[in-house]
């Protein structure tokens, strides 16, 4: 966890346009779902960085563009100060043994035709590590054993397992190669709650171990603020905030972050109290975003400018995170839509940190 | 009288692996205008039970014991013309999964006024402007217009708004919610619950809320029942279920989900192994395989869900003396883990020695303490106090 500050990936103007076509045999384009648009942050080495959002918002399309699994329109992707964003063939592969991927589903991600032992053992036939038979099975093993699986299931089917075990599965085959980055999108949303815990544990664990750099991408803020050191908001294909954790979730800046944290709901009957900030309506559709601000739609602070000229992502003044909306939350809307024990947090914070975060008030 | 009383239902499904029991021998009343919340995870029976309700599960071969009596009828006895009456009429559910509950080839507008035609004898012309009025009432913009769009049409939050119209058709006097925002963004999930609270508040009906959420019962219900392998393991008011919980099931789920309002570098406390077949329960109390603090007689006797000493609206289903429940609770919030605390479970047995270091002989304690414990079990808490709290 103890986060360097320099940058294993720096992705910069990062674009995906997925192509609305029309047509049976000639298809002609006629628009398109701007899915990441012109997105640029830094992943830095041994962190924990959360991407959050709602549906739509493009994190799971970003996760994809990371690892390469898809094509990106435009911008730089530097992975170790290399542009990835155009390799290809064996260029790719060998890019893949530094980069892993953990998915969502652990019903869907896992072959069922295929023993555990070989799904594990897949990256490193691919890679053409650990020739022997022997020696092979070992490698799986030591992995089955250090993700919590008996070694001895080795020889079973995915469909003798649990959902939260074949989530081990997945992560023991993303560590297989000991990447430098693991991008794990949604890894505990399909989990029964009593299993979430242990997968985020074993990933807290893993990392600390391993060194991983680790991207966790989730829609739930609670499990994002458990796990991660930097949290990136996103909202309609941009980043609209990005900080440490812990600033981020004490004093959000952006509205749009504001609104996701005065939704969750807090198991606290009492302590959980505050006033609901609802946001209304939907998302609106990405392949027809809103002019400027994407956010002014929904946002409740909206004013003539955000429709006509898009802000920045920059620091705020004050302290905290990197914002980009032109009338951040101040400190009392701050209060006012987290819950209590949260803003408690804050309170302490802001008294403990620079002065200068009350005149925003 | 309760609007539904359930008294001891049980709901079995005869497969070719075995008896699957889904339901064991649950009790629980829900009021006019007051939210139930039954929490607890895939397979715990919370979804069988409400579908039981209905009627939802005769088709599937399953076989119901107990009573279910709705305004002096019971709805297991009752015969299925007379049920169909009351499904979607008097008592109304709100399901999963938006997109697969609504039929993608008719239009939002006619599945919402056949729900009113099924059961009121009025024109089309009338159902359809119930339906406009049923959509306004959910807070879709534009009704008028929306009536018409087919499901696709509308996004994740509208249709599950959608089915709650359509649930509310026939202003249902109880509305059976199953995970109904599970599988919606969090902003649309709080913007369904002001929903549903604010239509409980003008429409005066009672509400089962059927969730896996702790925070979601948090917010909306008045009373929570814990379910775990087919059994209420608690139930309780949300502010007890929450402020002093007493079953080692429910603080596992309290201590196992990262939170907001909680600092943010505290380790999370997984609940071990997971959730047990339904065909082959584990023995004695069913939780004991996952219990911190199982004794070996809890692996026997298997717990009645009774009264909490002093408290009657606060019922649990756990063989640990109630004092030292509260013992170990507060232990667990002051950030103690359950490892550590299992040493005052194990001091009851006579094996008295200091909290602290207990810790390794925990695992053989099962040979001898076996006979005598459960003896000590079945007396009231207050029987025996444990050594004073003050370690």
């Amino acid at each position: 966890m103890t986060a360097t500050a320099e940058p294993l990936v720096e992705v910069r103007g990062l674009q995906k346009y997925f192509p609305i076509t029309r047509g049976i045999v000639f298809q002609r384009q006629i628009g398109a779902v701007k899915a990441v648009d012109d997105i640029s942050f830094d992943i830095l080495r041994g962190e924990t960085l959360g991407i959050v959002g709602e549906t739509g918002c493009g994190k799971s399309t970003t996760a994809r563009l990371l690892v390469r699994l898809l094509d990106p329109t435009g911008g730089e992707i530097r992975f170790e100060g290399e542009d990835i964003a155009k390799h290809k063939g064996p260029q790719l592969k060998a890019l893949h043994r530094e980069m892993q991927m953990i998915f969502q589903d652990p019903y869907s991600s896992l072959n069922p035709r295929k023993t555990v032992g070989s799904i594990i053992a897949d990256p490193f036939a691919i890679h053409g590590l650990h020739g022997g038979e022997g020696e092979r099975k070992k490698h799986v093993q030591d992995l089955m054993d250090r993700v919590g699986l008996n070694p001895e299931h080795y020889n079973r089917y995915p469909h003798e397992f649990s959902g939260g075990q074949r989530q081990r599965i997945g992560v023991a085959r993303a560590i297989a190669l000991e990447p430098k980055l693991l991008i794990a999108d949604e890894p505990v949303s399909a989990l029964d709650v009593s299993i979430q815990a242990q997968v985020l544990n074993l990933l807290r664990e893993l990392q600390r171990e391993m060194g991983l750099t680790l991207v966790f991408i989730a829609h739930d803020l609670s499990v994002v603020r458990h796990m991660c050191d930097r949290v990136a908001v996103m909202y309609l294909g941009k980043v609209v905030e990005i900080g440490p954790g812990r600033d981020l979730y004490s004093f959000p800046r952006h509205p749009y972050t504001g609104a996701l944290m005065s939704a969750v709901p807090v198991p606290d009957p009492v302590a959980g109290k505050r006033e609901r900030q609802l946001l209304s309506g939907d998302v609106p559709s990405p392949a027809n975003p809103p002019s400027a601000c994407r956010f002014h739609t929904r946002c409740p602070k909206a004013q003539a400018i955000c429709s006509t000229e898009e802000p920045a992502l920059e620091q705020k003044e004050g302290r905290g995170t990197r914002a980009a909306c032109h009338f951040p939350l101040t400190e009392a809307e701050v209060r006012l839509r987290l819950p209590a024990a949260l803003t408690a947090h804050s309170a302490a914070a802001s008294s403990s940190s620079s002065s200068s975060s009350s005149s925003s008030t | 009288m309760s609007l539904l009383d359930v008294e001891d239902l049980r709901v079995t499904f005869p497969t070719e692996d075995g008896l699957v029991r889904a339901v064991d021998g649950i009790s629980y009343s829900v009021d006019t205008g007051k939210t139930l919340g039954i929490v607890g995870e895939s397979g715990s029976g919370k979804s069988v039970s409400s579908l039981t309700t209905l009627g939802l599960t005769r088709s599937q071969g399953a076989r119901v014991e107990g009573r279910m009596v709705f305004e002096g009828d019971d709805l297991i006895e009752m015969n299925d013309d007379r049920l169909r009456k009351i499904r979607g009429n008097d008592i109304a559910m709100i399901f999963q999964d938006p997109l697969s509950s609504l039929h993608p080839f008719f239009k939002v507008g006619k599945q919402l006024s056949e729900a009113v035609l099924v059961h009121r004898k009025v024109s089309r012309s009338a159902a359809r402007a119930r339906a406009v009025e049923l959509l306004d009432l959910v807070g879709i913009p534009d009704p008028e217009r929306r009536v018409d769009a087919f499901p696709h049409e509308f996004s994740g939050g509208m249709r599950q708004r959608a089915m709650i119209a359509m649930a509310l058709a026939n202003e249902p006097k109880l509305l059976i919610a199953d995970e109904p925002t599970t599988a919606l963004d969090v902003t649309v999930q709080a913007q369904i619950l002001a929903l549903l609270e604010d239509l409980q508040k003008r429409l005066g009906m009672a509400i089962i809320m059927i969730t896996h959420d702790l925070g979601v019962v948090a917010e909306i219900a008045d009373e929570i029942a814990v379910m775990y392998a087919g059994r209420i393991v608690e139930h309780a008011s949300t502010e007890l279920i929450f402020g002093q919980p007493q079953h080692p099931y429910t603080w596992g789920l309290l201590k196992s989900i990262p939170r907001l309002d909680t600092p943010q570098d505290e380790e999370l406390e997984p609940i071990t192994g997971r959730p047990p077949s339904l065909i082959n329960r584990p023995s004695g109390c069913h939780f004991h395989p996952r219990c911190p603090y199982v004794r070996e007689a809890h692996k026997r006797v298997d717990p009645r869900l009774d009264s909490v000493a002093g408290e009657r609206d606060h019922q649990v289903a756990c063989l640990l003396p109630s004092e030292l429940r509260m013992r170990i609770w507060r232990g667990l919030q002051e950030g103690r883990l359950p490892a550590e605390l299992r040493a005052l479970v194990a001091e009851r047995n006579g094996q008295a020695a200091a909290v602290g270091e207990q810790r390794e002989p925990l695992l053989s304690e099962s040979e001898p303490g076996a006979d005598g414990a459960a003896g000590i079990e079945l007396t009231p808490p207050s029987a025996e106090p444990t050594p004073g709290p003050g370690q």
